[in-house]
């Protein structure tokens, strides 16, 4: 018994079922007149598509201008007792109120701005160069390579984070820099698992059996073929750590372990848990700074998500 | 006689983003009890909508019937309310899928997937239930069926799945069996094997039988009337013999002419292999009022753009929709 | 015979895990800055040099590190995880007096956050432009992004200082009198606020995932076998297509009990819950390095034990994972 399938019009959608064809070619139709931008342009059109990610990109910019300008425009330091303890926001000119040791709140959500964003920055860099190289190790080399490093990620995958890093900082002292060090050392798993997975994926692909035919080394394969290619999904995760490594340095800082010569949102928190009652404004606005931080870099997540991930382009 | 199935004036639309599209554009046909009758056509000409507008299955939201009617048994399906058609799929009506591999609950086990429907139609209690789902995987004959009852779809081979699939629709005795592609994602071998064993089956239970395909052998093989879509439009119709033996619209001739086999058994001599040239018209040109195969068309005319064709009967079983259909 | 195998092979990597934690949370301890003799002379109230030396011998703290490390790893096989010179007590007796309260909190909420996380999932796919759904989409943002120690303090100030409706602190009043249903309600009562602070994060997660993989699943050939077969909605939904939604979500939830302890320790902060988080906060303040490292021991057990329980329900609820 033969089928069409031989014969030579071959519109390639033999396979597909009629209601697939149908959908298939209502979609056609229309990304025709898409097709001739370029792939980053194209990219862009669709973050900006996305109307949450954009405002939320928007109000990210003014967080971080903020974290700049802001100390050097509002000079009140965070550390003074400026007025009497438990000012009500509006009191005296202080916009949010002081604390219980009368330190202006607004200060220290400024001064805790560049805190937060620094280190969430720097321990999503750590957890993103962790992460991709063992992932990306692990993806290329196969065998050995990838069972060991998996096994490694999968070991650190077990440790409870926070303790962890909790027992780190309180070791080797409540620096920014230790602080980093202890939420990167303990992030990239997510990581390094994403960045394997693509790379075992892309490796398969034609372009790079026919690089590796034409004699490319390994490290060209990995860096110049294989990674950039791999890269969309390791950017939106890249968005998602800041914002988590922010979460986590908040909770830290709650607890104590933090500088004790740096204001942060989470270290505001946690000093004044103790006088809610008197004064729960103490800790409703720098958790509505830190809430609001993250709630912008997820959405920023979503619209890079949207914008690089060719599969949802499609729908 | 009053058929089994008879569907009139039946048009089916489908919201794409270029706007609404007449995937089924005006299609009348009947099926009457324990026939064979099959439905020809490229991917896209709007074959699997038609089975899946008879169960009452089309696309959610983007998908309706926009006019005429599905009558089964006199009752007419697209005014039916949900609750009547639950009863009547997969009990008077069932339908097989092309994708064996995709078509199976992938959690259940095959014995568990083929018990479910005769509990719900047949209100058969638990082990009655399970022991005719092994004694009609039996029937299909699926090997150690008792035992392979409780094997999940991923330990199945492709045609057993098949075979599970099979099982499952003809579980009820249906009225009328739908079979959508049932064989294209399967070994050449194992549809052979697969088509005699619903032959067989159809012996047994009486069920009248809509064979989807994009395969003339199978139609030669299996069908006792064909109708060929194209675009969304019945363009030949009538019993397989008559219409292969002499075609009455050039679509259907240019698809006979593409099976090498069929032709030599037909004719007893070797002509040589033709392709239909050309594309199929995408969604956006459905509902034009014009042959929608006159850009891939030898005979095309000034007609053919100008109007749609009307159909033609004649002697014997045909009906064509070609303005040239005598002259093919 | 294949799950033995397969559940004893898990069960031998959890030790080999288990183990590695040990060596490196050990090694790391000794890497640290500061003289642990000095620590714990201090919480006696300070000494001299004699008695430093004393504290050193008794704590084996001046042979090599190799042999400190074997020794307490020797021990903690024998189920001994050393002496807290901070509680004066054994460090086991320690943990276990604590344990209790942390399992009950992680397991509620872990629970918790998977029904109410895959109800809202199952609930928001099929009725996608409903108000649950947009509920769900928002949710997930928020769960996500508010910091779990603020929501916690947040619901605190609500409900239980504005409208006292619930109990600002701990895990038990011992003032409620009454035979043991007294007892659990007023647990229950206790229970309310840490373990919705503690699942609001993890239901977030869960029901996006969910809504996610069910408007998948939904959208797949077998579910429409499913329909072609005259199955009810409520069969189709809940048979035939939640339990192919669930692993996706099952095998999150494994991947999410670090996490989960990593919550817990900042939820029984809050919410003064007497746990192995508030015992770790102590300890970690005081440097009582033996009490630390049970702790870490502990938590990484209860990370691998529900690791394993995760696999064990995979394999339940997808024949695929069982192999042929």
């Amino acid at each position: 018994m033969n089928d069409l399938k031989n014969d030579s019009r071959s519109d390639g959608l033999a396979q597909n079922t009629d209601t697939q064809a149908d959908l298939n070619a209502g979609i056609n139709a229309e990304q025709l007149t898409t097709k001739a931008r370029h792939p980053a342009a194209d990219a862009l059109g669709m973050f900006l598509k996305n109307r949450a990610a954009t405002v939320a990109l928007f109000f990210l910019v003014l967080i971080i201008i903020t974290g700049i300008v802001g100390p050097m425009v509002y000079k009140t330091d965070p550390f003074d007792m400026v007025w009497a303890p438990f000012s009500p926001p509006g009191a005296e000119g202080f916009l949010l109120g002081t604390d219980y040791l009368g330190r202006d709140i607004l200060a220290g959500i400024l001064y805790g701005t560049r805190v937060s964003l620094l280190v969430g920055l720097s321990a999503a860099l750590m957890t993103v160069f962790i992460g991709v190289s063992i992932g990306a190790m692990a993806g290329f080399f196969r065998g050995w390579v990838e069972e060991a490093l998996m096994r490694l990620t999968e070991f650190f995958q077990v440790l409870p984070t926070l303790l962890f890093s909790m027992v780190i900082v309180a070791l080797f002292g409540p620096t920014l820099p230790i602080i980093t060090i202890a939420i990167g050392a303990v992030s990239w798993p997510a990581v390094a698992r994403i960045t394997r997975s693509e790379f075992l994926r892309i490796r398969e692909l034609e372009y790079v059996t026919a690089s590796r035919a034409s004699g490319s080394k390994n490290a060209k394969l990995m860096f110049k073929v294989i990674l950039p290619n791999a890269l969309p999904p390791i950017i939106v995760q890249a968005a998602l750590m800041v914002g988590s490594a922010i979460l986590f340095e908040a909770g830290l800082s709650f607890l104590g372990l933090t500088d004790p010569n740096i204001v942060s949102w989470g270290q505001i928190i946690g000093s004044n848990r103790p006088y809610i009652l008197d004064a729960s404004y103490t800790v409703t606005f720098p958790g509505l700074a830190i809430f609001f931080t993250v709630l912008c870099l997820s959405l920023v997540g979503d619209g890079l998500n949207d914008a690089l991930n060719p599969k949802l382009r499609q729908r | 006689m009053s058929a089994l199935l008879s569907v009139e004036n039946l048009r089916i639309e489908l919201d794409t983003r270029a706007g609404v599209a007449p995937v089924i554009d005006d299609l009348s046909f009947s099926l009457n009890a324990g026939e064979t009758l099959s439905f020809v056509g490229e991917s896209g000409c709007g074959k699997s909508m038609t089975a899946l507008a008879i169960m009452g299955l089309l696309p959610e939201k983007i998908g309706r019937v926009a006019s005429g009617s599905i009558l089964f048994n006199g009752e007419d399906i697209t005014k039916a309310s949900d609750e009547r058609l639950r009863e009547i799929r997969g009990n008077d009506i069932s339908m097989i899928f092309q994708e064996p591999m995709t078509s199976l609950n992938p959690v259940f086990t095959i014995g568990e997937q083929v018990a479910e429907v005769l509990r719900r139609h047949q209100k058969l209690g638990r082990k009655a239930a399970w022991s005719t789902a092994v004694e009609l995987l039996n029937s299909v004959r699926i090997p150690d069926a008792a035992r392979r009852a409780k094997s999940y779809p991923h330990q199945l081979s492709g045609g057993q799945r098949q075979r599970v699939m099979i099982a499952m629709a003809l579980a009820c005795k249906p009225r009328i069996l739908i079979a959508d592609e049932p064989t294209t994602a399967l070994d050449v071998t194992i549809q052979a094997q697969i088509f005699d064993l619903l032959e067989d089956l159809q012996a047994q239970t009486g069920s009248a039988i809509i064979m989807i395909t994009h395969d003339m052998g199978v139609v030669a093989e299996i069908a006792e009337r064909m109708i060929v879509m194209y675009a969304g439009r019945m363009v030949e119709h009538g019993n397989v013999d008559d219409v292969l033996s002499r075609p009455r619209h050039p679509y259907t001739k240019g698809l006979i002419g593409c099976v090498p086999h069929l032709m030599a058994t037909l004719t007893d001599s070797r002509p040589e292999l033709t392709e239909i040239s050309g594309i199929v018209p995408g969604l956006n040109e459905f509902g034009q009022n014009a042959c929608l195969f006159a850009s891939r068309c030898n005979l095309v005319g000034q007609q053919c753009v100008q109007a749609r064709p009307k159909e033609k009967q004649f002697e014997n079983t045909q009906l064509s929709a070609c303005w040239h259909a005598e002259s093919v | 015979m294949n799950l033995i195998s397969t559940v004893a092979q898990r069960v031998l990597w959890a030790a080999i895990l288990l183990l590695a934690v040990l060596v490196l949370n050990f090694s790391m301890m000794h890497l640290a800055p500061g003289d642990v003799a000095d620590t714990i002379a201090q919480s006696m109230g300070g000494a001299d040099a004699e008695v430093l030396e004393q504290i050193r011998t008794d704590y084996g703290l001046d042979q090599p590190f190799l042999s400190q490390l074997s020794n307490y790893v020797g021990k903690v096989l024998h189920f001994d995880l050393g002496y807290s010179y901070f509680y004066n007590q054994p460090v086991t007796k320690l943990i276990f007096e604590k344990l209790p309260a942390t399992l009950i909190l992680v397991i509620t909420a872990q629970l918790l956050a998977l029904i109410i996380g895959v109800l809202l999932g199952v609930y928001s796919a099929r009725n996608q432009e409903g108000w649950v759904s947009h509920f769900v989409t928002l949710f997930a943002l928020f769960g996500y992004s508010a910091p779990v120690f603020w929501t916690g303090i947040l619901l605190l100030i609500a409900f239980s200082l504005k409208i006292p409706l619930f109990p600002v602190a701990g895990m038990v009043d011992v003032t409620v009198e009454g035979g043991a249903i007294a007892k659990f309600l007023d647990l229950l009562r206790h229970m309310v606020l840490p373990v919705i602070t503690l699942a609001s994060i993890f239901i977030a997660l869960y029901s996006r995932l969910c809504r996610a993989t069910m408007m998948e699943v939904l959208q797949t050939d077998y579910i429409r076998t499913a329909k072609s077969k005259g199955l009810s909605t409520r069969e189709i939904i809940y048979k035939h297509a939640l339990k192919n939604s669930l692993s996706p979500v099952i095998t999150l939830a494994g991947l999410q009990f670090s996490a989960v302890v990593s919550g817990a320790v900042l939820v029984e902060t809050v919410f003064s819950w007497p746990g192995l988080g508030t015992l770790a906060l102590q300890s970690i303040i005081a440097r009582d390095t033996p009490t630390i490292l049970g702790i870490l021991f502990f938590s990484a057990l209860v990370v691998i034990v529900g690791n394993l329980l995760t696999d064990l329900a995979l394999r339940f609820v997808d024949p695929r994972v069982r192999g042929h």
